[in-house]
């Protein structure tokens, strides 16, 4: 079996983010590490976050950092990542592509302790950068220009420093002296000869300043220094003329400021107050801010709260350092300050978000000084606080991210044509049930009723060089309607045009005049008012209109078409006539290329199933260049143009390829490629959209011609970096749309749709999902679908957090408190108040700040039932007294009917070992039709359930180590027989027939045989490999799919003669009686797949996402990625795509230095998968490369584009 | 040292010990092995970010937490 892996929604959650002005000038832009892809987003005027670009790195950033040389415009990229080199990038802008400068190798790939990669910090000016590892090796890499103002960089220089463990490391601001970098080390050589332990508890961690000299060219320790032992980071502190320069300390609940030769100026983190006394405050993520006269530190604690913290300095001289409370947003791993006064929040999971700056943190507030630091006995007094609602901060955009996809479903539950992808997403009190559409989102602007069903609709400006469109016209079967752009969109009568007759085409003319075209005639009115009309000969009537800008085509019925150009004076003029064999079904004339006074192409279907193409060039005009023949009569037909790669500004290096489109009556969308000079048509696709045949309609997306085809659902062909895409939208089906422009609306859609008139905007362009959210209570865990009902079961549970009984109560409190103290304060400040209103309704919402924390032994946990097409519980039971329900399955047990089984473990802790109180497996009965749950019994059990499944009406329960067989008692499960030689813990049963497919933790998949007359369960082959299962799922009866904790995906398979064996023994004996070699099973499976993702994946699932189409593994991520691996059909597709893979490896090795090859076997060897994500690249490729490419393996760049784009219909 | 001991076993072994941390030998003592295989898996962890968070999902604790855990044992 060959695959094809293809990530179908890159991962949404961010390792690290940086800001800076990568494209130069004055913009500001921030980069994103996704684990594996990096991305460049910049926020556009109205605050929304858009995509700039976004690149596939086949490696695992670790760190990203962003420098500029004095005196320059545009900041790099370094990038810290797993492949044992260091990589810069510079974004260039005209080509929308990260450049990479400079890449150095100085290590072993992959995260190893001692190869740089993990941190990474920048001198501020520029001059050096310091890449390290969590051990030991330093090195500091000397960044100059050449004489042609070109980025150099040094030799490494080496700063190591063996037996420490690093922390953290930051640059030094120290002006124009030379570079320092500051680490926070821990020496552990004494602890290694300490076996008691003694040793290891008295290590003290240090701050050690690295000089380097500039001119020796020499890094040396300069100074070194205890620091608290619960330093986890550094944070640079301006200096030079700006500052005091040093570096802020930050450790568990305190913040110190350290310079060398300046004594420490410490000062506590607040707490919560809901804070047990054990835990600590630490910060995650840090932000700068710096203005010429004034900088501050945004410090976000692990808990969401941010503190300012400021330092009170006379020259060099620090004499106070205090945090201020500043607001609390959910948890990041990065935060960037823009200089344009936005706060880009990356969250950790969930949602990221982009907000604005209300202040500063000026006014009075909860606030901790160096100057007043306590000490007692038993170390510094704490300072509480209560978090409370934002009040410097204003969210305006948020994006949203799958992380992390806890467990995933593909069905059809909602009866669309295609199925929705049901996921868990997310973490604690921000998880959600996220409802995937393969499609881009749409946003709807406005719906209005008309008077009658129209049939079309048009969009026309009443000048070429207006910005926005003047009318929308409305036809219907007898009328037609004229509707004004403004302010509002209103009916006129003076626009000039004909109202009494249904019209066919409305457009622009010329400079500035418009045409209708009706059944009877085209009218023509210039911009005076002035109106011609011409009028058909005879009887006939216009069936048919095409035109551009300055030609017009009409068809009359019976098969004549009649050419019309604009003339030098704006006149329309009859210039060709042409008979046709019979009726015309669809005309359409390619838009006037710059510089050109006509198009030279005319496209013709007609009702014998032949497009022709027909020349319009004075010479040759009407003659039949060339003839394509269809499966069924076209209904609509567009030219557009695709650049087929990632195009310079001056586009001659990558010309446009002119397709035709053509729209059937059988729903299926033809594309062909139209020769630009002989007009022959060549490399025709096709893919079938939907029920009814696509009208074919052309707008404007990003600037760029697009193609809308409305048939049963609306599909856009637009272009996304590089890539042509045919996306479905998220809409209902329309009848006939046109591109609306306003100014409340630059690229909108005006569409019709039963009686009523739309205008829409398309979203998000690039993405191929679209989602739904219903938000959840706990970190969901589990879910179970009822197909039959429609209707979800999720279970959820939290570590350490509070009964929701108890949280409740404690908020009620807190309220009350602080309504208290409002009633008591003066009015002005409840004016202050008032802006936030919205806010107040629920003032701490969990989302925000999270639940509160609690022992780490106190679980929280709940069963839902959720109806996902009202997104309403039916029905929501907490459990009681400390248990997490962590397994859930439906059975139809032998006479009980179907109940739900959910495993649960009472009081379960990990630390320091894992331990509990008691496991259970709850029944429960399913009644109002599946709405609700009611609790039959309860069975306690020695060990967690990690996985039940059914198995021939009865249970199977993987309790600990032990697979379990139950049948339902009254009282309680009885127990039927078990097996107890499992390595250490189930975590997954899937059975099919008799034979059980159980998965380890830690050791795979075991393969066991249940045998009804000796009721007993065996074991009879297993894994080779120790795997650490986080997904599996049953492929066939000898396959099964799984993956494991460090990314990977594997399939394993049964011999085929084994399996047969085993299936031919029929007293069972011989699989009882053999014994296997060193405690396993007699037989082993074989891996027959094996792919590294680079990314937990968690859920795995066989579905088909478009209907009719093949199935493909499905998998989600712990990054909230969703793939696809689809399985080939023909061994030439296979050469092929293993042939396109081999060039793209040779010829286009990934960005950050990782060898593609070697990332994909980063643990065991890629086998028989070939990888779509990088074959996809081929159109980012220069031209000529393209081409040397396409030879080789004996095709055109065209037919790989082709091919590329058919493996990727065929899953979504 | 002589030029011929260079080639000796012992002497690449020592110098392999030098160059990468958590090469073995043959007194290596369970302590110690045990040490070495902790402290290149929490290096494992705290590089690849997936597991991390896939770490803080199961203990209910930030990213930057569990960052710190692992680094400070």
């Amino acid at each position: 079996m060959y695959l094809y892996s293809l990530t179908l929604q890159r991962a949404t959650g961010i390792v690290s983010a940086i800001n800076g002005s990568f494209s130069g000038g004055k913009t500001q832009e921030i980069v994103v590490a996704r684990g594996k892809v990096l991305d460049l987003l910049r926020p556009d005027e109205n605050g929304k976050l858009q995509t700039l670009l976004s690149v596939e790195i086949f490696g695992a950033i670790r760190s990203l950092a962003q420098f500029r040389l004095t005196g320059s415009q545009k900041d790099y990229i370094v990038v810290g990542s797993d492949s044992g080199r260091i990589v810069i990038l510079e974004y260039n802008k005209e080509r929308n592509v990260f450049d990479k400068i400079h890449q150095e190798t100085f290590g072993k790939s992959g995260c190893r302790r001692i190869v740089p990669g993990q941190y990474l910090a920048i001198d501020p000016k520029g001059r050096a950068v310091m890449i390290g590892a969590c051990e030991k090796q330093k090195l500091v890499y000397v960044l100059n220009r050449d004489t042609a103002a070109r980025l150099t960089i040094s030799s490494p220089l080496e700063a190591h420093k063996s037996h420490t463990i690093v922390y953290s490391i930051c640059g030094v601001d120290c002006g124009f002296d030379n570079p320092i970098f500051a680490a926070i080390e821990l020496d552990y050589s004494e602890a290694d000869q300490d076996s008691t332990g003694q040793a290891a508890s008295e290590a003290q961690k240090h701050l050690t300043f690295y000089e380097l000299d500039l001119g020796l060219n020499h890094v040396s320790r300069k100074w070194s220094e205890q620091v608290d032992n619960g330093a986890n980071m550094l944070v640079t502190v301006p200096g030079g003329g700006d500052g005091p320069s040093g570096v802020l300390v930050c450790a568990e609940n305190f913040v110190i400021y350290k310079n060398q030769g300046h004594p420490d100026v410490r000062a506590v983190i607040p707490r919560r107050e809901d804070l047990p006394p054990e835990r600590g405050v630490l910060i995650v993520s840090a932000a700068t801010h710096r203005q010429k006269s004034m900088f501050f530190f945004l410090l976000q604690t692990e808990y969401g709260d941010i503190f300012k913290v400021t330092l009170d300095h006379e020259g060099d001289k620090v004499k106070e350092l205090k945090i201020k409370y500043f607001d609390t947003i959910p948890v990041t791993a990065s935060m960037c300050v823009l200089k344009s006064g936005f706060l880009f929040a990356a969250s950790e999971f969930g949602n990221h978000a982009l907000y604005q700056f209300q202040a500063i943190g000026e006014e009075e507030d909860v606030e901790v000084s160096s100057a007043n630091l306590m000490e007692t006995a038993e170390g510094y007094t704490p300072f509480l606080f209560k978090p409370r609602g934002l009040k410097n901060l204003v969210r305006i955009d948020q994006v949203e991210s799958l992380m992390p996809i806890m467990d995933m479903k593909v069905a059809n539950l909602f009866d669309e044509e295609t199925p929705q992808i049901f996921s868990l997403c997310g973490r604690g009190p921000r998880s959600s049930l996220r409802i995937l559409r393969p499609g881009l989102a749409i946003s709807e602007m406005a719906v209005s009723q008309l008077p009658g069903i129209p049939s079309a609709v048009w969009t026309v400006k009443k000048n070429v060089n207006d910005e926005f469109d003047a009318y929308i016209v409305v036809s219907f079967n007898n009328a037609t309607l004229v509707l004004s752009i403004g302010e509002t969109v209103e009916e006129v009568s003076d626009s000039g045009f004909l109202d009494t007759t249904p019209s066919l085409a409305v457009s622009l003319i010329g400079d500035d005049s418009l045409m209708q075209v009706h059944p009877n005639g085209i009218r023509h009115i210039r911009e005076d008012g002035r109106v011609n009309e011409w009028r058909t000969p005879g009887k006939r009537t216009i069936v048919k209109v095409g035109s551009n800008r300055l030609q017009v085509v009409i068809a009359l019925s019976g098969g004549e078409l009649i050419y019309f150009e604009v003339d030098m004076t704006g006149q329309l003029m009859e210039v060709e006539k042409h008979e046709m064999s019979g009726d015309v079904a669809c005309l359409d004339i390619a838009p006037v290329p710059e510089g050109r006074q006509r198009s030279r192409f005319l496209a013709v279907g007609s009702y014998d199933n032949t497009i022709r193409i027909l020349s319009l060039d004075p010479d040759d005009c009407m003659q039949i260049l060339s003839v394509q023949s269809v499966s069924s009569p076209p209904e609509s037909l567009l030219f557009l143009e695709v650049q087929a790669s990632i195009g310079g500004a001056d586009g001659a290096d990558h010309p446009a390829s002119l397709f035709l489109n053509a729209g059937l009556q059988s729903g299926v969308l033809f594309r062909t490629v139209v020769d630009m000079v002989t007009g022959q048509l060549s490399d025709s696709r096709s893919r079938f959209l939907g029920l009814r045949a696509p009208k074919l309609f052309s707008i404007n997306v990003r600037g760029r011609r697009a193609m809308l085809c409305l048939s049963s659902r609306p599909w856009l062909g637009y272009i996304h970096q590089g890539h042509f895409l045919l996306t479905p939208l998220s809409y209902e089906t329309l009848e006939y749309a046109a591109s609306f422009s306003s100014d409340q609306c630059a690229e909108g859609v005006v569409a019709v749709a039963g009686d009523a008139l739309r205008i829409f905007t398309i979203e998000r362009l690039g993405e191929t999902f679209n989602e739904t959210a219903i938000p959840l209570r706990y970190t969901p865990r589990k879910f179970v679908l009822q197909p039959k009902r429609k209707l979800l079961v999720i279970i959820e549970s939290d570590q350490g957090a509070y009964p929701a009984e108890v949280r409740e109560a404690s908020k009620k409190e807190c309220f009350e408190a602080a309504g208290m103290g409002e009633n008591g304060s003066a009015n002005d400040e409840k004016m202050e108040n008032g802006v936030d209103d919205e806010d107040k309704d629920d003032p701490l919402s969990d989302e925000q700040y999270g639940y509160p924390k609690a022992e780490s032994e106190k679980w929280v946990s709940c069963i839902r039932v959720l109806d996902p097409r009202t997104a309403a519980t039916t029905c929501l039971l907490e459990l009681q007294d400390n248990e997490a329900a962590f397994s859930v399955c439906t059975v139809n047990f032998h006479d009980h009917g179907t109940v739900l089984a959910v495993g649960t473990a009472k009081g379960l802790k990990f630390w320091p070992r894992r331990e509990l109180i008691a496991g259970y497996i709850h029944i429960y009965k399913f009644v109002d039709e599946g709405r609700g749950l009611e609790l039959l019994h309860k069975t306690q059990v020695d060990n967690v359930p990690l996985s039940l499944c059914q198995f021939q009406g009865r249970l199977l329960a993987g309790i600990g180590p032990v697979l379990r067989l139950y049948e339902m008692g009254k009282r309680r499960l009885l127990k039927k027989c078990e097996n107890k030689l499992f390595p250490n813990t189930i975590v997954s049963i899937h059975t099919y027939r008799d034979r059980i497919y159980v998965g380890d933790i830690q050791e795979s998949f075991h393969f066991c045989k249940y045998r009804r007359d000796e009721n007993q369960l065996y074991i009879f082959a297993d894994d080779s490999v120790p795997r650490w299962l986080t997904a599996s799922y049953h492929i066939d009866f000898d396959t099964m799919a799984g993956a494991d904790k460090f990314g990977n995906i594997y399939f394993v398979r049964l011999p085929q003669d084994v399996s047969d064996e085993i299936e031919e023994d029929p007293t069972g004996g011989k699989i009882k009686w053999e014994q296997g070699k060193l405690n396993g099973a007699p037989n082993k499976v074989e891996e027959i797949v094996q792919f590294h993702v680079g990314d937990v994946v968690n859920s795995l699932q066989k579905a088909s996402l478009i209907p009719g189409g093949g199935e493909c593994i499905i998998y989600g991520t712990v990054m909230g990625s969703i793939g696809a691996l689809l399985p080939f059909t023909s061994r030439d597709d296979v050469d092929f795509f293993s042939h396109l893979e081999m060039h793209l490896r040779q010829d286009h090795p990934p960005l950050c230095g990782r060898d593609h090859m070697a990332y994909r076997s980063a643990y065991f060897p890629v086998k028989d998968v070939i990888d779509g994500d990088l074959c996809e690249q081929f159109p980012t490729l220069p031209l000529d490369m393209q081409r040397r490419i396409a030879d080789e393996l004996d095709r055109t760049p065209g037919e790989i584009l082709k091919k590329l784009e058919e493996a990727r219909n065929k899953i979504v | 040292m002589q030029a011929s001991d260079r080639f000796n076993i012992n002497s690449q072994l020592e110098h392999l010990q030098a160059k990468y941390v958590g090469t073995g030998h043959a007194d290596l003592n369970r302590f110690e092995w045990a040490m070495n295989i902790q402290r290149d898996s929490y290096a494992s962890y705290v590089g690849h970010y997936p597991l991390l968070a896939y770490f803080a999902i199961a203990e209910n604790e930030s990213i930057g937490r569990e960052r710190y855990n692992f680094m400070q044992t």
